[in-house]
């Protein structure tokens, strides 16, 4: 037999394909399915009717418009001002701008629901600090400003989402071609013509994709409607599905309700991202070269001062105020009292991190299944992207399909899949345990290491395989030796792009979670739900060193990588 | 001399697109063997067919006496059992590698021990021009470097059989001269056998012992030495493939032989049946085949040949490059600058002239088809 197999690629690659759609299919496909099938089906026949009725309640209603309210205000909110500062930091002589832009970044990094904690603390109507320090010191009967509306929510959703237009339009201006402008220059036209005329419109296709994203992401947002809609009974759709469900302890009417409201948030989501795809690939005309050059610049005069103003304003009220907030409030003693320093301790953090039991296991919680799940993940998707880019078989379209859909499938979708999947119903119960979070981790961040990994593989040409192959070595040796060296910065990328928002995860965690079970993320909304003010921010400042953290590391890690 | 390849009747097609069909071919031990043909025609498939790469969907390949492929039998034996090297068109240098790491990887995988395997490396380096590069990352080299490398991996195991898939097209001009003849000396020296594909004529006249055209649709056209090839083309598409080629329709009415649809006369070919069962009757198409090269152009009465008029004359610096019409048909003669100006042949657009031939292939007018229009 030496040498001779009987039938070529019998063998390790079919276990290959076949471990990769098993797995695809049973972590992903399943609890989508079963969602659709929840929603559509009663007892055994196809109604639509039903799904109807459940739609045009009041409640279900109300939350199905109010998620299009909230999604469309800070979508409009977030493109206006991350288009603003994009073009601030990239074509104007503004000052520090390095150092705004950095800035401008950094709420990508802050979990937005523990934003939407600091700025209740800040102004909520009764006891907010701002609120109360307007009507102490001003003598004003009422709240300046209740965060718990919808324009308060927007207002803190436009806060913590807006770098993602931000960072689409800086790259777009940065890398567009300035021949283009100075060839509008030379035919007369003036800067601000320019700006109008040619530089908004190439740029149009990023604006948009970066508004897309916040659209999508808004729509299936927990955390920011959680805190601060329930108070003032504004729901969205995720916020009503864990309402009932938390509510009802799982009756199957809850459930059917969610279900429900999850297939009309898997349709939105789908028709935002089928959308952003065809701006994407009509959008990008000629006009990005590849080179950077050095475009042109925008004297502001005197408005330089004011706006550099402004930019430090916006910087201190949505990072800095919010971030002191949450440290302050969490060495409080108690909640209301004054900051002095005698009311200030570092006991919180302490008995947080030492003896409190709730915090305790749920820093462990966040900790492993931040681990567990990056690293699966990081080698399933490795395995999934190989035959996605690599193999010629039939059949791996619906694995690029599957890997792919989470994308479209909001957290909070995810989670009630899972419930319906791995509830006992067919075999395996894993409720109330922190394996049914491992698995949601895994359904929700697959499509992070799918792309990290394709995008790692496809730089691996065949024919660096094939000369391994000819210079004697196995397939699996020339695996080891070659592709795995190669990929290896791709796979550590897709850990990490796994692992840190793993570790802040509120939106599915909060669906699944037991009195054992909570992550970071659970136990901070729940100690805040309880009153436990001090306690939650303490927490929510012990989280936030551990993102910046861990983002600091990797940034320098990764950084220095490309460096070198 | 001994054969080291044979590949017999064999067939392989992707889907509906059949690339090969009964296609044969055998390479003798030792020598320096090309495949030229059009890009796309299946040459590099057949490549990978013999390393391996690819099975046949029937037929039969054998490299030094052992069937290695063999579908109908069940034989299919992995790439990295067959014993070969191969450099590829892209280099597939490992990235991750140094220049040393590199080509010592196939011996590593033969577990050659650890002093044998310096010194062999070192000495493929050097044979490659590559000494005291060794240390270095690909990331580090020139693209002509990188070629180097992806050459002395293929040969540090010595392989009996070195597979090489156009490595020259990435190179700029005068590397790839140069690279030509290294690899020519290398495979001398080493006494290795050589199949080589390419689509570019000259590097495959320049380098074979011997070598096969190839037509798009994957059938061989002729094997034979360089100069069988270029010197007596099998039929129009290999005439053509190998330089700028002239093609003149020519047609017989009794004993004359007629170029285009006038009456000027040609003189006949050597022998009279082309092709055994077409009749010499009058009005049957023929062809002339001929380089620009071999053309001689004159001042009207100054020589015996065929009328002309000249359609676009373009100066090249060097060359002059004329557009001839004779009777409806056109061709193409090239003249050296300095010549056409002592000679008194510095024809302008629509100028009369007198074209002759010195050397002069008879092909059958149907087999043009395909080839080139009349």
């Amino acid at each position: 037999m030496s040498g001779i197999s009987r039938k070529r690629g019998f063998g390790a690659a079919q276990i290959i394909l076949f471990l990769s759609i098993a797995i695809l299919v049973v972590v992903v496909a399943v609890p989508v399915l079963l969602i659709f099938f929840n929603a559509f089906w009663v007892n055994g026949t196809f109604n639509v009717r039903d799904v109807l009725r459940i739609i045009g309640e009041p409640d279900t209603w109300q939350a199905l418009v109010n998620s299009l309210i909230i999604a469309a205000g800070t979508t409009i909110g977030s493109t206006i001002v991350g288009t603003f500062f994009a073009w601030l930091v990239t074509r104007t002589d503004l000052p520090c701008r390095r150092f705004m832009k950095g800035m401008f970044m950094v709420p990508f990094m802050l979990p937005s629901f523990i934003g939407a904690l600091a700025w209740k603390m800040l102004l909520s109507p009764r006891a907010g600090f701002i609120n109360r320090f307007f009507m102490v010191h001003f003598g004003l009967s009422g709240p300046i400003f209740n965060i718990y509306s919808y324009a308060g929510i927007m207002l803190v959703e436009v806060m913590y989402l807006f770098p993602f237009v931000f960072i689409q339009v800086c790259g777009a201006l940065e890398r567009m071609d300035p021949t283009l402008e100075e060839s509008a220059r030379i035919s007369g036209a003036g800067l601000f013509t320019i700006t109008r005329k040619i530089t908004i419109p190439l740029v149009l296709p990023s604006i948009l994709s970066g508004a897309l994203l916040i659209m999508l992401y808004s729509m299936a947002h927990f955390g920011t409607v959680a805190v601060l809609g329930i108070e003032n009974g504004i729901f969205n759709i995720p916020t009503l599905i864990y309402q009932r469900i938390h509510q009802s302890a799982g009756s199957f009417a809850s459930i059917r309700t969610g279900t429900v409201l999850a297939t009309v948030l898997v349709v939105t989501a789908a028709f935002i991202i089928w959308l952003q795809g065809k701006i994407l690939s009509k959008g990008h005309y000629q006009i990005i070269a590849g080179k950077s050059f050095r475009p042109m610049e925008l004297k502001l005069r005197a408005l330089r001062l004011p706006l550099f103003l402004f930019c430090t304003v916006w910087i201190g009220f949505t990072i800095l105020l919010p971030t002191a907030v949450i440290f302050l409030v969490g060495g409080l003693k108690t909640y209301g009292l004054a900051f002095t320093w005698e009311n200030l301790s570092l006991d919180n953090y302490k008995f947080i991190l030492f003896r409190y039991r709730v915090t305790r296991d749920a820093i462990w919680n966040s900790v492993t299944l931040g681990l567990a799940a990056a690293l699966i993940t990081m080698f399933a998707g490795v395995m999934i992207s190989w035959v996605i880019v690599k193999m010629k078989v039939r059949g791996k379209g619906i694995l690029e399909f599957l890997g792919m859909l989470p994308f479209s499938v909001p957290g909070s979708v995810i989670a009630l899949g899972v419930i319906l999947a791995w509830s006992g119903k067919y075999g395996v119960n894993l409720y109330n345990t922190v394996w049914i979070i491992l698995v949601a981790y895994i359904a929700r961040y697959m499509a992070f290491s799918l792309r990290a990994n394709s995008a790692a593989l496809e730089q691996v040409h065949d024919s660096l395989v094939e000369a391994a192959r000819v210079s004697g070595a196995t397939m699996w040796q020339a695996l080891k030796d070659i592709v795995l060296p190669l990929v290896r910065p791709g796979m550590l990328a897709a850990f990490f792009l796994i692992f840190l928002p793993a570790l802040r995860e509120l939106t599915v965690s909060i669906m699944l979670y037991a009195p054992t079970t909570r992550t970071i993320g659970v136990a901070i909304y729940t100690l805040n739900e309880d009153g436990e003010t001090v306690m939650s921010a303490a927490l929510a400042g012990i989280a936030l060193i551990i993102i910046v953290t861990g983002q600091l590391l990797v940034d320098r890690f990764i950084g220095r990588k490309n460096a070198g | 001399m001994e054969e080291l390849i044979q590949v017999e009747a064999v067939a392989k097609s992707y889907g509906k697109h059949q690339v090969h069909r009964d296609l044969s071919l055998s390479i003798r031990q030792g020598e320096c063997f090309t495949l030229l043909g059009p890009s796309g025609c299946g040459k590099t498939v057949l490549l990978r067919l013999i390393a391996g790469f690819e099975a046949p969907d029937a037929g039969r390949i054998s490299i030094g006496g052992r069937v290695v492929s063999d579908p109908a039998g069940g034989v299919d034996v992995s790439p990295d059992r067959r014993g070969l090297g191969m450099v590829f068109q892209d280099y597939a240098v490992w990235p991750h590698m140094t220049v040393f790491d590199n080509v010592a990887y196939p011996l590593k995988i033969a577990k050659m021990s650890r002093q044998e395997l310096t010194d062999r490396v070192m000495e493929t380096i050097a044979m490659v021009g590559m000494a005291g590069l060794e240390k270095r990352l690909p990331s580090e080299l020139s693209g002509g470097q990188q070629q180097r490398v992806a050459l002395a991996r293929a040969l540090a195991a010595r392989p009996s059989l070195l597979l090489l898939d156009e490595p020259l097209t990435n190179l700029d001009a005068n590397l790839r001269e140069e690279m030509r003849f290294e690899i020519r000396e290398l495979q001398r020296k080493l006494d290795t056998t050589v199949l080589y594909v390419t689509h570019d004529q000259e590097v495959a006249l320049a380098l074979s012992d011997r070598l096969a055209v190839m037509d798009e649709t994957g059938r061989i056209r002729q094997t034979g030495s360089p100069w069988e090839i270029f010197e007596r083309p099998a039929d129009p598409f290999v005439f053509n493939f190998m330089g700028t080629a002239n093609f003149l329709p020519v047609r017989r009415e009794g004993d004359d032989w007629l170029v285009g649809g006038g009456v000027q006369k040609i003189s006949a070919p050597p022998k009279i049946d082309l092709s055994p069962g077409s009749s010499p009757a009058s009005g049957l198409l023929y062809a002339v085949g001929f380089r620009p090269s071999d053309v001689r152009i004159a001042q009207p009465g100054a020589e015996v040949g065929l009328r002309g008029i000249v359609r676009r004359a373009s100066f090249l610096g060097a060359m002059m490059d004329y557009l001839v019409e004779v009777d409806g048909a056109t061709l193409r003669t090239a003249i050296e600058t300095h010549e056409a100006l002592s000679g008194g042949l510095m024809f302008r657009d629509g100028d009369s002239c007198v074209v002759s031939f010195l050397d002069l292939h008879w092909f059958d007018a149907e087999k043009l088809t395909g080839v080139v229009e009349l």
